[in-house]
């Protein structure tokens, strides 16, 4: 095992290298010059033009790639085009409330959506069954920010109950911190408590239509046990694949529900840098939630091993 | 054991005192409308560069209300008889952030770096022989010529501001960013708090000395105090949650709300909303390529004002009357200097006659490239009316979409618009700049040292510069009117009209609140 951790982390370094070039040249690619921006509205061509060069951004593409890549072999993600800060200050700042997000979003999601869908496995093509179904293709149609809007009016200005936007690090105080991301968790999610409510569904009724499952329940064992101890755990690997999968659309899912909700988190720090093409903030994200996505993707597979004991790496 | 319990009890009660110090406070939270990204408000001439400049920095002179331009860091000064020499002495005490005393070296540096950067200070410096310290509080400026606009141009309130940094930071290259922000405004910026695209904090300058006399504020000119004890600008990018949270007391004020949610506002309890006044207004521009055909000849450009019914573009844009006013001159409505100089031809609304006169100028039906921002809450609307006006006048319109940024970039490309260039794009500038000749840079048409589109006459040009060296207000009127109508003659730009947005904030906390003429004044304001 160790030796096929070890193996996978050397293998994401080409993928890193990859992204690497693939994302520099992409951005300096498209349209849109961080200069302009910089010289303002009433800027003249000439203006820009100064700035541009001061930037380094009149040298050529491949020279610009070299400095790039030699300071990111240092460890040096640069420093932001606008605010002259360093790109590693820039996403250590950001990293805590989306980080909290996240983890809010996929501990509220998993908590609710597992037990949901073993219930609707449970009682398949009853009520329950058809309740859980409807909310699972209502939590996928519905678009987060229409869902964030909602709870903001409701739960916020109406009710007066929760803050509308912001985020409160846990250092200000426990409540405050858990008060700043229930509307955002349940509004992001949602569908991800959706997906993974079908999923844990579809897997659970393959496992109970089971040889093994009918002779548990024919021993006499409470449908509990049989469910939990029998059922779930082998139903697991799908269900821990779409967790993991998830986590990807958490990455694109937290942009939106970050403005909606005016968290300060790496989503609405891309978008931002995307706008503004602030090119080593843009290039240091990509590569932070690159190697984020590459590494979820070796937890999972590890966890293979652990709740399937056929599997051996 | 004891030991550990008592630590931990302190660990736990340290941040309850200081979230107890924290809500003793008085700290006003403000949502601007873009986020401090740049603290150099020299090197960029983003407004919300500026707004920061204007909390930690302070200038010689503030224009006030009125345009007027009032001594704010400056105690007293003379002007020789001449008119070429102009005498500077700084108020007693000024300190910067640090303590440091500000002395003319740090003014002279900073007045140096401001001058060979922004438009308004190139043109001063232009006639500026030398400035020289006389001592640590006093300075002369010496002029080549007597130029009428010295004290205006210190004074200025819209973009780039002639803010007075220190001599460590005034003498980096313009072209560089500066690395702190330390000014002798009523404000200190909390670099260390600053979350770049989320929040800007600004803490009480304990060694700023306002202006003796507690004169009312207008504008920048007046006596700034520091009326609460911290500011937050805060940047909420979406206007649903910006006014949400206002109306939640989360926020104590917005500098510009979505015209959409203004009538939600209005019925929000314990919501105030203020209009700002003539000066501080948006004026809506098209700009159109002066270099390639149709529009480098004058006729093509003259046509298009018969396209432009400028309620159409206003009722898109704003919608409700009250925030909005047809103008049809080039300086803004509502200002000293506004008249009705060359604008009969904007009143001439007529399609048939627009395709008409093109015709008559040589368009044989080629695609116009009208450059498309889709991102922007007002261009983006104005530039859907004015694509559909000429596509119904019987106009071949290459309309292409494209982000904000890429409009920016796109536009200083002076290729033929078959080869990645353009013809027309749609922009909007400051009501306070388009008051003045001078300041108003997009009615210049200074050629291929002009701005995008790069209009080339100079008669413009000279009477531009006769206006800065006019002594009298009847002489600056008159060749103010007689600029207006060159420029609508040569078709510098077209607009389409002028609007405002006013201010929101939580009358039931805040009091004192500055109307703007310019940028927005967060300095007296004052939390009940």
């Amino acid at each position: 095992m160790t030796a096929y951790i070890v193996r996978r982390l050397f293998a994401t370094l080409p993928v890193m290298a990859v992204v690497a070039i693939f994302v520099f040249f992409l951005i300096r690619f498209a349209p849109g010059d961080p200069a302009a921006i910089i010289a303002g509205e009433d800027a003249t061509a000439e203006a820009i033009a100064q700035v541009r060069m001061k930037l380094g951004l009149d040298r050529p593409v491949l020279e610009q790639f070299a400095i790039w890549s030699l300071q990111l072999l240092q460890g040096d993600l640069g420093i932001s085009i606008f605010s002259n800060l360093p790109v590693t200050r820039l996403i250590a700042q950001r990293l805590e409330p989306t980080l909290a997000l996240t983890l809010s979003t996929l501990f509220v999601a998993v908590a609710l959506a597992v037990p949901i869908g073993v219930v609707a496995a449970w009682k398949a093509r009853k009520l329950v069954d058809r309740l859980v179904m409807g909310f699972a293709v209502l939590g996928f149609a519905m678009p987060v920010f229409v869902l964030a809007y909602i709870l903001i009016y409701f739960f916020a200005v109406q009710w007066r109950l929760l803050p509308v936007q912001g985020y409160a690090p846990i250092r200000e105080g426990f409540w405050p911190f858990v008060e700043s991301l229930i509307l955002p968790s349940v509004a992001l999610g949602v569908t991800y408590m959706a997906l993974i409510a079908r999923i844990t569904r579809a897997s659970m009724l393959e496992v109970l239509a089971q040889d093994y499952i009918r002779t548990a329940n024919s021993k006499g064992l409470a449908t509990d046990r049989v469910l939990l101890l029998h059922a779930l755990k082998n139903a697991a690997v799908p269900i821990v694949t779409v967790i993991g999968i998830g986590i990807a659309l958490l990455i694109s899912g937290v942009v939106i529900t970050e403005t909606v909700f005016n968290i300060p988190g790496l989503g609405r720090l891309t978008v931002d840098a995307v706008l503004k093409r602030d090119y080593p903030v843009v290039q240091g994200l990509i590569l932070v939630f690159a190697g984020a996505k590459v590494l979820v993707n070796l937890v999972i597979d590890i966890s293979y091993a652990f709740l399937d004991s056929r599997i051996r790496y | 054991m004891f030991k550990r319990i008592v630590a931990g009890a302190l660990a736990l009660a340290v941040p309850f005192a200081a979230g107890q110090a924290m809500a003793q406070e008085k700290v006003l939270k403000a949502v601007m409308h873009a986020d401090v990204r740049v603290i150099d408000p020299i090197w960029t001439t983003q407004t919300i560069a500026n707004i920061h400049g204007m909390l930690v920095y302070d200038t010689l002179f503030g224009n006030d209300a009125q345009m007027r331009p009032q001594p704010q860091m400056v105690g007293k000064y003379e002007i020789s008889p001449d008119k070429l020499t102009y005498t500077f002495t700084l108020r007693d005490n000024l300190k910067f952030g640090d303590g440091s005393p500000v002395t003319t070296k740090d003014v002279i540096a900073s007045l140096k770096r401001w001058g060979a950067k922004d438009g308004v200070g190139q043109r001063l410096m232009s006639y500026v022989d030398k400035m020289e310290a006389v001592d640590d509080k006093t300075f002369r400026m010496v002029l080549t010529k007597p130029y009428g606009m010295v004290l205006e141009s210190l004074g200025k309130t819209n973009s780039s501001v002639a803010v007075i940094m220190r001599e460590q930071e005034a003498n980096t290259d313009p072209q560089t960013q500066v690395k702190e922000a330390v000014g002798s405004g009523p404000f200190n910026f909390a670099k260390d708090q600053w979350v770049p695209g989320s929040k800007a904090v600004y803490v009480k300058n304990p060694h700023y000395v306002p202006r003796p006399g507690n004169e009312p504020a207008s504008s920048f000119a007046g006596s700034k105090y520091a009326g609460v004890d911290r500011i937050e600008l805060v940047w909420i990018s979406d206007s649903q949650t910006a006014m949400s949270a206002l109306i939640n007391g989360e926020i104590d004020f917005v500098e510009a709300p979505q015209i959409d949610f203004l009538p939600m506002l209005e019925k929000a309890r314990g919501v105030k909303l203020m209009k700002t006044g003539n000066l501080d207004s948006t004026v809506g521009m098209i700009r159109l390529n002066h270099l390639h055909p149709p529009f480098n000849n004058p006729k093509a450009r003259q046509a298009l004002y018969h396209l432009i019914n400028q309620e159409d573009f206003l009722r898109a844009i704003v919608g409700n009357p009250e925030y909005y006013k047809v103008c049809h001159g080039l300086l803004t409505c509502g200002s000293p200097l506004a008249n009705d100089g060359g604008s009969a031809m904007l009143k001439d609304y007529n399609p048939k006659k627009a395709l008409q006169l093109l015709k008559e100028a040589g368009y044989n039906g080629e695609p116009i490239v009208v450059l498309q921002a889709t991102d922007h809450n007002t261009i983006t609307p104005a530039t859907q009316v004015l694509v559909q006006a000429m596509r119904e006048a019987g106009i071949n319109v290459d309309a292409q979409a494209m982000d904000w940024g890429t409009v920016v970039t796109r536009r200083a490309k002076k290729d033929p618009p078959a080869q990645g260039g353009w013809n027309i794009f749609v922009t909007t500038t400051g009501g306070v700049g388009s008051s003045n000749p001078v300041l108003h840079t997009w009615l210049g048409a200074a050629c291929d040292k002009g701005l995008f589109g790069w209009p080339c006459d100079a008669k413009i040009e000279e009477l531009r510069n006769a206006y800065a060296f006019a002594q009298t207000d009847e002489e600056k009127k008159k060749i103010a009117t007689e600029l207006q109508t060159r420029a609508l003659e040569q078709v510098v730009y077209i607009p389409f009209g002028q609007w405002t947005v006013p201010l929101a904030y939580r009358a039931d906390r805040l009091e004192g609140i500055v109307p703007n003429t310019g940028l927005a004044v967060l300095w007296n304001i004052k939390k009940k």
